[in-house]
């Protein structure tokens, strides 16, 4: 994981996303292998909030205690100021309820609160899991746009998802694991890249005379139920090009990027074939983590 | 609460203090853990109410009902046991209190905050031993005096009492309050190892209050043998000038602070014992 960016932790739901990132934190003894986190093992960071925040996906919370006192208490062990405290309840919009009991706050509050937690100790790495389950739209374009945000400054971000739609509005890289196995670990614009098969769609009133053009060429047209075209192997602008060389009146010309979900599905399936190809499973290495920030 | 469009405040830049975490922290922690939430609140005015209120009753009535009483009642009366008869329920919300103070942290899931903020869980749970243990120490033997002092009060004019210097009267009532706290530990050690309140309180209140009833299905020779090593037992006779040895069925008392040393090391067995499977078991 590099700092400076998002990185998107994706799987299905139980493929161990939550439980890596306990391994991570320290909370959970892997059965082999290790995690570091620049270059040290959680137990050996000597002020771990100044070095990690976290939101785990279940609650950390006392519901009677209040958000400053949750906060305050970890600030303390980490030698983190009142001042400190109060800053990121004011940065995740929370300093009017401070004095509130958190057993009362909403799902989102409660998340909010979670993060101001993660942000306390000013951390270079921030892991976050499932932030945005459960939000509403407005909550979870704050989330977005947070972590956005906190990429831009430098840090590590690594976020768990099962929602592939969520991942492509947020992460630069992402890191697929299924069934506990690492599947893919690349740039989000290469994954969709990779998969997108340079499909443009085209809406013309000549499409009769367009269509034996395109072929002409060498790209495959097919019709469209709402009365366009996709053209595959010739990129938009030749599309233009061509129509325009011919005085042909063009309405929508847009070439079509595979959306993450399919980059994902096309993914896991070359997978599953390749195994069964294969007809052995390999076991793999566990897998050993490295986030520097 | 504004939700949605949130500017976004440039961070200060970062600050890492020198050196490591460690005790100190940890320990101011454990106190703010303690003194924010309401069942510590609570659980401290039943505290109250059980050590001294029932002091207060129990001398009260003492003192009222003296002249019904017979010779053999006068002979034996313990005017520091008596107004330290509250002690035995301050046992029990004590030990409700060790148990929440532990078993709150997991029931809540706030121990994943505590250890990623403080990942070497034997200093966790040795800092919450020390400020749970001090805070419980400093409120037992406050309310074990106050019983006294008030009992005492109440019982002079009618009835023989006590006075602090009389041999065995100081140990009494100071004893009493550190057997308090010590349960209070064990407590905590118990919420350790079961990490539920439900169970924890369940198996505390077991050792205290069941296992001497238990043992009165065995032999007598038996009971004799093993009642004195009862924590109840240990407690009663600490809180007490003389040895009650009818009180339980018989059998020889240890010393009280023999019996105390025992009390002590089931604890440490159990704190220890705690300690141990929270190294080794996820958080």
């Amino acid at each position: 994981m590099r700092p400076g960016q998002v990185t998107g932790f994706l799987g299905p739901n139980g493929s161990g996303k939550s439980t890596t990132m306990r391994m991570i934190m320290g909370l959970d003894a892997p059965d082999a292998g290790r995690v570091t986190i620049n270059g040290r093992p959680y137990s050996d960071l000597p002020w771990p909030l100044h070095e990690v925040g976290a939101l785990l996906e279940s609650k950390a919370i006392h519901p009677g205690r209040s958000a400053f006192n949750h906060l305050w208490l970890l600030a303390q062990t980490n030698r983190i100021g009142r001042r400190r405290v109060s800053e990121v309840l004011d940065l995740v919009g929370l300093s009017e309820v401070a004095r509130r009991r958190a057993g009362k706050f909403s799902l989102g509050m409660t998340q909010r609160l979670g993060i101001a937690a993660a942000l306390l100790g000013d951390p270079g790495v921030l892991l976050f899991d499932e932030p945005v389950n459960g939000l509403d739209p407005e909550g979870i374009l704050w989330v977005r746009n947070l972590l956005r945000w906190l990429a831009s400054q430098g840090r590590t971000v690594f976020v768990s998802s099962h929602l592939m739609s969520e991942m492509a509005l947020t992460a630069d890289h992402v890191v697929v694991i299924g069934r506990g196995r690492l599947i893919v670990d690349r740039p989000v614009a290469e994954l969709v890249t990779q998969s997108s098969g340079r499909v443009v769609k085209v809406r013309t009133p000549d499409a009769r005379r367009l269509h034996p053009l395109l072929q002409e060429v060498g790209a495959t047209v097919s019709t469209t139920s709402d009365g366009a075209i996709t053209v595959e192997g010739l990129a938009a602008e030749r599309i233009g090009d061509l129509a325009a060389e011919h005085g042909l009146r063009l309405h929508e010309l847009t070439p079509m990027t595979a959306s993450l979900e399919e980059a994902f599905m096309d993914l896991t399936r070359d997978s599953v074939e390749f195994r069964g190809a294969a007809g052995e499973t390999v076991e793999p290495e566990p897998p050993t983590m490295e986030a520097t920030g | 609460m504004t939700v949605g469009s949130q500017t976004l405040a440039t961070l200060p830049p970062p600050t890492v203090p020198e050196g490591h975490y460690g005790a100190l922290g940890q320990m101011r922690s454990e106190w703010t853990k303690m003194r924010s939430v309401r069942s510590t609140i609570w659980t401290l005015v039943v505290t109250v109410l059980a050590v001294v209120g029932i002091g207060i009753v129990a001398t009260a009535v003492t003192a009222a009902q003296w002249r019904q009483g017979g010779l053999i009642d006068h002979l034996t009366f313990d005017p520091t046991a008596r107004s330290l008869a509250g002690v035995f329920l301050g046992q029990i919300v004590i030990g409700v209190l060790g148990v929440l103070v532990m078993s709150a942290e997991y029931g809540t899931g706030t121990i994943r905050a505590t250890l990623s903020a403080i990942p070497n869980r034997p200093l966790v749970l040795a800092c919450k031993v020390i400020v749970f243990g001090v805070a419980a120490l400093l409120a037992s033997e406050i309310l074990t005096f106050a019983a006294f002092f008030i009992g005492q009060e109440l019982l002079k004019g009618t009835t023989p009492y006590a006075t602090i210097s009389q041999p065995g009267v100081l140990r009494a009532v100071a004893g009493a309050g550190l057997v308090l706290s010590v349960l209070g530990l064990f407590a905590l050690g118990i919420a350790t190892i079961i990490r539920h309140t439900a169970g924890a309180l369940a198996t505390y209140v077991g050792v205290l209050l069941v296992l001497p009833l238990i043992l009165q299905a065995f032999p007598v020779s038996f009971q004799h043998a093993t009642i004195r090593y009862m924590p109840l037992v240990i407690g009663e006779n600490m809180a007490a000038t003389r040895p009650d040895i009818h009180a339980f069925g018989g059998g020889t008392l240890l010393s009280p602070w023999v019996g105390f040393g025992v009390l002590c090391a089931y604890t440490v067995v159990v704190l220890v014992v705690g300690g141990v499977l929270m190294v080794r078991r996820d958080a």
